[in-house]
């Protein structure tokens, strides 16, 4: 009898906690590298992704937010598996995903095949993600790898006079995206790239590379991001290797400036580009820096955002001011909510940025270098700040499609 | 060394061509042409250096594994987690006492206890039986890279060199010469050259221990025949321990190594145990000096195969062990 009353009991409770909180609540779906190579990253941008939340909060009118995390390792399969499992398991209906360039390119290609749904890149940076066929729901709130290289090639070749580099990057999308943006301009200038190595994503062992590095040029352009950026340094030091170094936009990042070991100072002075510097004085910016580091104890987070805190906070700033747009009305096919983010222009902490017919961002490029602060700690300066960086550089549309996608060769070294 | 030329002319003849052209390259002064068909004397140097020191790493990592399969039949597919966990340890001992020494010290005595632990709870429990160790094995080596990533997350992690092991120094090698006639002498990294040496000594001291010793005397009669030896007197439990305990330990030294030039991070468990079981297949199942040429065979065919053939490089391991498996399935260094 007790024990049938207390079920009675027990039973009711649920009832009423389900009409008492019943509340509708929108799922989104966030994936991040949390394993392998790029975790630093993943965690970083896990880190801007809740520094949004917790500026904007998680109601949008009389809907609570519910996101959903999984994690990834960079390769497109486990990003595809990972937006599977968050559709059909979790069944969310907004994604923010995913971080990396070749998992934007398949995660891209997947949207299309549920077009019932809005995905939200949170911070891939591969050119052909929105530049060829790109999916009507799928939206990238940040530049891609060439637009972070802009104004890069032209302060190596008029600023440090170089004029011979060679370049060392990771084998996949991004990183050629990225060559891409630097040797359009580097090039264009009358600038030579003389060699041009490409290392599998995750390497260990750099030795071989680090040999293989020519003597005969003004400066090393790395584009490298996460372990790998880190190993590379570390047996760089060993080497004793002296060159001047150019930095890509996830090499010369707190990811990086931050690591562990005496290895990073190699950087010290390395030009860099990328959609933000770390000592930027604009107020906008100061103010998420300030959020940033509020938001979670010294020791859990870098000293200042990664790039990849940045872009996972602005595409979660977009994400939730559309959806509050709209009332959270996601209604035949989201269609309300998909024109709402088209037209959203975000007053970003690094810069305005709009969205272009391809539905890619349309922001601000910060040319950089690297600083020590006096204590110890490493910071991208700021050398020159570029607004308003399209997809095609600049270039007539005709023009740059002429130049062909970024690959290990292309474009070549030439002026278009 | 005679009778292996007396059985094979035609091997050992093309065995002393293939040193003797290698030895050239490695020595002589690179001729124009050669230089423009293959590229630089530095880069190939660095890559057959870089190979043999790698096979100094691949060798702590895989003579522990290849012991202990000698003596006790025993397929330990734990060991790579092993070697994860003494770079961890070492991380850890390092970032506190800043001691590198320390570190390896700490890391061997903290995965031989693991090891020994292994071997009381759970290998004595199933003693000859193969296949249920393996299974038991491999169970094992998933739970603790999940405790490990648990307790150390997804990071890298990079054991800081010794600042007296930072830089390079000039080896007496030519890798070119200047058109004024100055010779160019290679620079290598110091850090690989001492580790290289480190595993040379560990791997003389071991093959002495058991060539030269009453306890190494044991073991390889243990190796021959286990119930023999038992039947004499010898309390082969403790020597199964002890093994044990040496390889577990050695894989620990292997971690901090891997730590160092390297880093250690969730995934290198596997690939070190994928490692050592192509190294052991090449060289010989529980043969040191068959771990031995086997660790500097696969370390040279990865370096050289990174440089040369970059997008075939991951193959040239495997192809190596299937030629092996094809010709002499016994492996290289067999023991007859």
């Amino acid at each position: 009898m007790l024990r049938g009353s207390v079920g009675l009991v027990a039973l009711g409770s649920i009832l009423l906690s389900g009409t008492a909180f019943a509340q509708e609540k929108i799922k989104v779906g966030v994936t991040a590298t949390l394993e392998g190579t790029y975790t630093v990253l993943g965690e970083d941008g896990m880190r801007g992704h809740q520094t949004a939340l917790n500026v904007l909060g998680k109601k949008v009118g009389d809907k609570e937010l519910e996101f959903i995390v999984a994690s990834t390792d960079a390769t497109p399969d486990s990003a595809v598996r990972a937006v599977r499992k968050l559709i059909e398991q979790d069944k969310v209906q907004i994604l923010l995903s995913p971080l990396s360039g070749d998992e934007g390119i398949a995660v891209k290609n997947f949207a299309k095949t549920r077009p019932e749904l809005t995905f939200i890149n949170a911070a891939s940076g591969a050119q052909e993600t929105t530049y060829v066929d790109p999916s009507p729901n799928f939206y990238r709130y940040n530049m891609d790898g060439a637009q972070w290289q802009v104004g890069l090639g032209k302060y190596a070749y008029e600023d440090k006079k170089y004029r011979k580099i060679a370049t060392v990057g990771e084998d996949y999308s991004f990183i050629y995206t990225q060559v891409f943006g630097l040797a359009l301009e580097f090039c264009g200038l009358g600038g030579q790239i003389t060699s041009r190595q490409w290392v599998p994503l995750g390497t260990k062992d750099f030795a071989s590379v680090i040999a293989a590095l020519p003597d005969d040029v003004d400066a090393i352009y790395l584009g490298l991001g996460g372990a790998d950026a880190v190993n590379f340094l570390n047996q760089y030091q060993q080497a004793g290797g002296k060159a001047h170094l150019m930095g890509g936009s996830i090499m010369v990042d707190q990811t990086i400036l931050s690591a562990k070991g005496n290895a990073k100072n190699a950087l010290i002075g390395t030009i860099a580009a990328s959609g933000q510097a770390d000592t930027w004085e604009d107020a906008g910016w100061q103010k998420f820096v300030k959020a940033y580091q509020d938001a979670f104890p010294p020791n859990k987070r870098f000293p200042s955002p990664s790039l990849l805190a940045t872009n996972y906070y602005n595409s979660t700033m977009a994400l939730i001011l559309a959806l509050r747009q709209v009332n959270g009305d996601l209604s035949n096919n989201q269609a309300k909510y998909r024109e709402a983010l088209a037209k959203i222009e975000l007053d970003a902490p690094n810069g305005k940025i709009k969205l272009d017919s391809n539905r890619q961002a349309i922001g601000t490029n910060f040319v950089t270098e690297v600083v020590d602060d006096g204590k110890g700690a490493l910071f991208s300066k700021v050398v020159k700040v570029i607004p308003n960086v399209n997809q095609t550089l600049g270039y007539d549309p005709a023009v740059f499609a002429k130049i062909g996608l970024p690959g290990r060769t292309i474009p070549e070294c030439k002026k278009y | 060394m005679t009778r292996f030329i007396e059985r094979h002319p035609a091997w050992a003849l093309i065995t002393i061509i293939a040193v003797a052209v290698l030895l050239w390259l490695i020595f002589a002064v690179w001729p124009p042409g050669l230089e423009q068909a293959i590229g630089r004397k530095r880069i190939f140097l660095n890559a057959v250096l870089n190979g043999i020191t790698l096979g100094g790493l691949y060798f702590l990592v895989a003579s522990g594994f290849t012991l202990i399969f000698g003596l006790m039949r025993n397929v330990n597919l734990a060991h790579g987690s092993l070697y994860l966990f003494g770079g961890y340890v070492g991380y850890a001992i390092s970032a506190a006492t800043g001691s590198w020494i320390l570190s390896f010290i700490v890391a061997f005595v903290a995965v031989a206890l693991v090891g020994v632990l292994l071997q009381i709870i759970v290998f004595r429990r199933m003693e000859g039986q193969d296949l249920r160790q393996t299974m038991v094995t491999i169970g094992l080596s998933i739970v603790f890279a999940d405790l490990m990533l648990w307790a150390f997350g997804g990071n890298f992690y990079q054991i800081e060199t010794p600042s007296w092991l930072i830089g390079p120094i000039a080896l007496p090698l030519v890798s070119a010469v200047r058109p004024s006639g100055e010779m160019v002498y290679l620079q290598y990294p110091l850090v690989r050259l001492v580790i290289f040496a480190a595993s040379v000594v560990i791997g003389v001291a071991m093959w002495l221990a058991l060539n030269r010793t009453r306890v190494g005397m044991i073991i390889r009669a243990g190796v021959d025949d286990r119930d023999i030896l038992a039947a004499t007197g010898v309390q082969i439990q403790l020597v199964f321990v002890l093994v044990f305990a040496l390889g577990a330990g050695l894989a620990g030294i292997a971690g901090v190594v891997g730590g160092t030039f390297q880093s250690i991070s969730p995934g290198e468990d596997t690939r070190f145990l994928l490692a050592s079981l192509v190294v052991v297949i090449v060289g010989g199942m529980g043969s040191i000096p068959g771990a031995a040429l086997g660790a500097l065979i696969i370390g040279l065919a990865e370096q050289l195969g990174s440089v040369y053939i970059p997008t075939y490089a991951i193959v040239v391991t495997f192809l190596i062990m299937v030629v092996v498996l094809a010709l002499r399935p016994q492996g290289l260094v067999a023991r007859r």
